[in-house]
């Protein structure tokens, strides 16, 4: 190994290192029932969402029927569990997951083979309907299924290794956050590795790698088991942490679930997908149970975040990471750079300032509303009172309808001036960094200088050169005049 | 005999129905390469219009105004929101009419509440069209609706005959055949608007050259809304007719969603005569596999295949068709996919 990426191994460590410290010290922060409850989930669904993210981030695979390969996996496991249970087998309990991911390997073997032949929206559409077979199976054969009730075991059985029973929740929280840390490592090594990289070539240019003689749907079926083999190995350790299985982990829900979260998250970074995770955890727990219309705003969110926010929270997060290196780099060109630099990005945070305060009023209106929608609608089901905010509000009352849209269309007016001032802000920022651009060249060769010996020359050349563009636009794009208008 | 005829008829309705929702899809996605995941969404929304002018204006107009509305609804999500994303690919456009799906739904719940709503037929589409009456003696006549009905419930009155010498009756409903010649309408009329008049013409020759037919002094982005449009208003006027027929509730997008996709895929994506195919084919398995009430194991002993305890025992091998008539489409998916990895009559990629 070169100098060079054993530094960048190295600086990637540290990275790797605060992982698993927050994973250690996160029980001793939030040691209540419900905290640690809420902490193996967010464990288990780290590791759904990054292996989603396998599909769909790097490899440009939209799985409708994610939930198949985790729900499948536990169901493997939860098999695998009572079979020992009775004393048919001998497996450590600690090894359980891996069971749960070998059989989602088997199946994402076989439906991955079916799926894979086709890339892109038929892709898609396949896993749709491979996930509502399995989802209809799953009510269909009760003695593999468990039926509605579904299936439950007792994870204490056994020799316990080392006095570890897994009785004890927090034993559990520790077997998750080894698993958790360990898989998302694997994965993003894989994400390194020479199958990894033509995984990315795959999903940005297809025939650019066939005509260079990989097979593309081979790369693609490998992919799939290796992120199915994860995706059952979350379904493994959610089986062990719940002790029950139904029908409901293979579902279209849970599907829809990790699409909606790790985009979220974002796709475009490796982490997005862990952030989406913590958001699906603490939407489905906490959430869900403030509001009834929270699948609306989920929704919403979604909606609009795919339209205005294609790279996911991890996009902002990068895009600011990325402003604030260069503001060091200008400061180190010196000549004033510097000096231009930080006073946009003062103007940058001020604005951030203003979007915020008028975003909270315009929340606040617009979930009034759905609120008193909701209430209209299934107002006879839940108490006759009607709390907004603390304040008991009557929905009957056409003023505060109207004082509600008023106030909402208001906001709407102030937040989209305060949005466009955060464009403005953005676009002067870059503008600074446009006019160093050849300094900052000069820097990044020298540094690159030092970086390009050392590499390794596995990486085929046109890697590089499409990963930064999108070349999969539709050739018909139909935005020739006035797309962004 | 009489069985065997009313099962394809009712195979042919359901599977011409599937047909209205997978012709819209296709349209959509053979001009414009969007797979439209809320196109079920539209189906659910035409339902739920067609229940509203129902109860103002009556079921023709309902016919006709809702299908429009869905049109309308279609073309604002294409101009406002689907256009802003054709730049990302193909991906953030699927995931953008998943969200769309989403609240659609929740938009739908909190409008006309979760339960079921009282959308139905009006009077004049109800009752048999036709009456299949199978006497004893293999005699088999027609009764239809024009005829004086006393005639053939004379037959059917089960009372006044013996167990032996009762005939069979199977009635055709009038709203299977109404669905049947909506459907065949609609596809003539659409075969025809895209191969005989000048707007399909631009329509297609937008999908393959659209700089060319730019430069020709057409507006390209609107020809996708309005073909965006006219995708989804079918849909609505698919769900005009499923939602009077069958049911009007927020389950009926992903009822009938999956099994569009499932014809979309199997028929091959893009082509409509691959979805016709599909759909006809799928429409007949579903509808055979209700009817036939029998398992592999009865199937098996009638074969005079020998079965030992465990085999005749087998939860297996003991479901009924009628059981396992959900996932016969799914089954169908998988096996056209491995056999045919473009569908029935899709082109390679």
């Amino acid at each position: 190994m070169s100098a060079l990426s054993r530094s960048r191994v190295w600086n990637a460590g540290g990275v790797w290192i605060v992982f698993a410290a927050v994973l250690l010290v996160m029980p001793q922060l939030f040691s209540s029932n419900f905290g640690l409850t809420i902490l193996c989930q967010i464990g288990i669904v780290i590791v759904s969402c990054v292996s989603f993210h396998l599909l769909l981030g790097e490899g440009g695979m939209l799985s409708f029927g994610h939930a198949v390969y985790t729900g499948m996996g536990g169901y493997f496991a939860i098999h695998a569990l009572n079979a020992w249970g009775k004393g048919e087998h001998y497996i450590p309990v600690s090894l359980l997951p891996l069971v749960g991911g070998l059989g989602s390997l088997c199946l994402a073997f076989f439906l991955g083979f079916v799926s894979t032949r086709q890339s892109g929206t038929t892709f898609a559409m396949i896993t749709l309907g491979t996930s509502e077979l399995i989802a209809s199976m799953a009510l269909m054969f009760s003695d593999f299924f468990g039926g509605e009730a579904g299936l439950t075991a007792n994870r204490v059985t056994g020799h316990a290794v080392l006095g570890i029973t897994f009785g004890p929740q927090i034993e559990v929280y520790y077997l998750i956050a080894v698993y958790c840390f360990v898989c998302v490592l694997l994965m993003y090594l894989f994400t390194k590795t020479p199958l990894g990289i033509m995984l990315n070539a795959v999903r940005d240019n297809p025939m650019r790698v066939g005509f260079i003689g990989y097979n593309t749907l081979r790369i693609r079926w490998f992919a799939f088991m290796i992120s199915g083999f994860f995706a059952g190995v979350a379904g493994g350790l959610a089986a062990l942490n719940f002790e029950l299985v139904n029908s409901e982990v293979v579902g279209p829900v849970r599907s829809g679930a990790y699409i909606l979260f790790t985009f979220l998250g974002g796709i475009k970074a490796f982490f997005g997908p862990i952030i989406g995770a913590v958001l699906l955890v603490l939407t489905n727990n906490v959430f869900s149970s403030l509001t009834k219309a929270w699948l609306l705003y989920l929704g919403l969110i979604f909606y609009i975040s795919v339209m205005y926010l294609p790279g996911g929270l991890a996009s902002v997060v990068v895009r600011h990471l990325e402003a604030v290196k260069t503001m060091a780099r200008l400061q180190g060109i010196g000549g004033g750079a510097g000096g231009a630099a930080q006073t946009a990005f003062g103007k940058i945070v001020k604005s951030y300032l203003l979007l915020l305060l008028t975003l909270l009023p315009l929340m606040a209106g617009v979930s009034l509303i759905i609120e008193m929608l909701y209430q209209l609608q299934l107002g006879d089901s839940i108490s006759s009172d009607f709390y907004f905010a603390g304040d008991a509000v009557d929905p009957q009352n056409p003023w505060v309808w109207i004082l509600g849209l008023i106030f909402s269309g208001l906001c709407t007016l102030l937040f989209n001036r305060a949005r466009l001032y955060t464009q403005q802000a953005w676009s002067d920022f870059d503008e600074i960094v446009k006019s160093h651009q050849s300094a900052l060249e000069v820097l990044q060769e020298a540094w690159d200088g030092v970086q390009h010996k050392a590499e390794d020359e596995f990486v085929p050349e046109f890697v590089h050169e499409s990963a930064d563009k999108s070349t999969h636009q539709p050739t018909h794009q139909p935005t020739i005049n006035g797309g962004q208008s | 005999m009489e069985f065997f005829v009313i099962n394809v008829l009712n195979g042919l309705s359901f599977g011409l129905l599937l047909f209205m929702l997978s012709a819209g899809l296709t349209l959509i996605f053979s001009m414009m390469g969007v797979l439209n995941f809320a196109h079920a969404s539209f189906y659910m929304l035409g339902a739920y219009f067609g229940y509203v002018v129902n109860h103002v204006l009556g079921f023709w107009l309902a016919l006709l105004l809702a299908p429009l509305l869905c049109g309308l609804l279609g073309a604002l999500f294409e101009r406002w929101s689907l256009r802003r994303v054709y730049a990302g690919g193909h991906v953030p456009e699927l995931l953008l009419t998943f969200g769309l799906s989403y609240l659609v739904l929740e938009g739908v719940q909190i409008v006309w509440g979760r339960s079921v709503v009282a959308f139905t037929l009006p009077e004049s589409l109800k009752g048999p069209v036709v009456t299949l009456v199978s006497e004893p003696n293999h005699h088999l006549s027609v009764f239809g609706r024009w005829q004086d009905p006393a005639l053939w419930q004379a037959l059917c009155d089960s009372s006044r005959q013996s167990a032996e010498a009762l005939s069979q009756c199977s009635p055709f409903p009038m709203n299977r055949l109404f669905i049947m010649l909506c459907a065949l309408m609609m596809m003539a009329l659409l075969w025809g608007v895209l191969n005989f008049t000048r707007l399909g013409l631009i329509i297609k020759a937008a999908l393959t050259q659209p700089q060319m037919v730019e430069a020709l002094g057409h507006d390209v982005p609107s020809v996708f809304m309005l073909v965006f449009g006219l995708g989804t208003a079918l849909a609505g006027l698919a769900g005009v007719i499923g939602g009077s027929t069958f049911i009007t509730e927020p389950a009926m997008a992903a009822s009938v969603g999956s099994v569009t996709f499932v014809v979309v895929v199997v028929g091959g994506m893009g082509s409509l005569v691959g979805a016709f195919l599909a759909s006809i084919l799928i429409g007949m398995i579903q509808t055979f596999a209700v009817a036939i009430d029998t398992t592999l194991v009865k199937i098996l002993l009638q074969l005079h295949i020998q079965l030992g305890d465990s085999w005749l025992h087998n939860p297996v091998l003991n479901l009924t068709l009628t059981q396992i008539a959900p996932i016969l489409p799914y089954l169908l998916l998988v096996l056209v996919l491995i056999f045919k990895p473009n569908g029935l009559l899709g082109k390679k990629p």
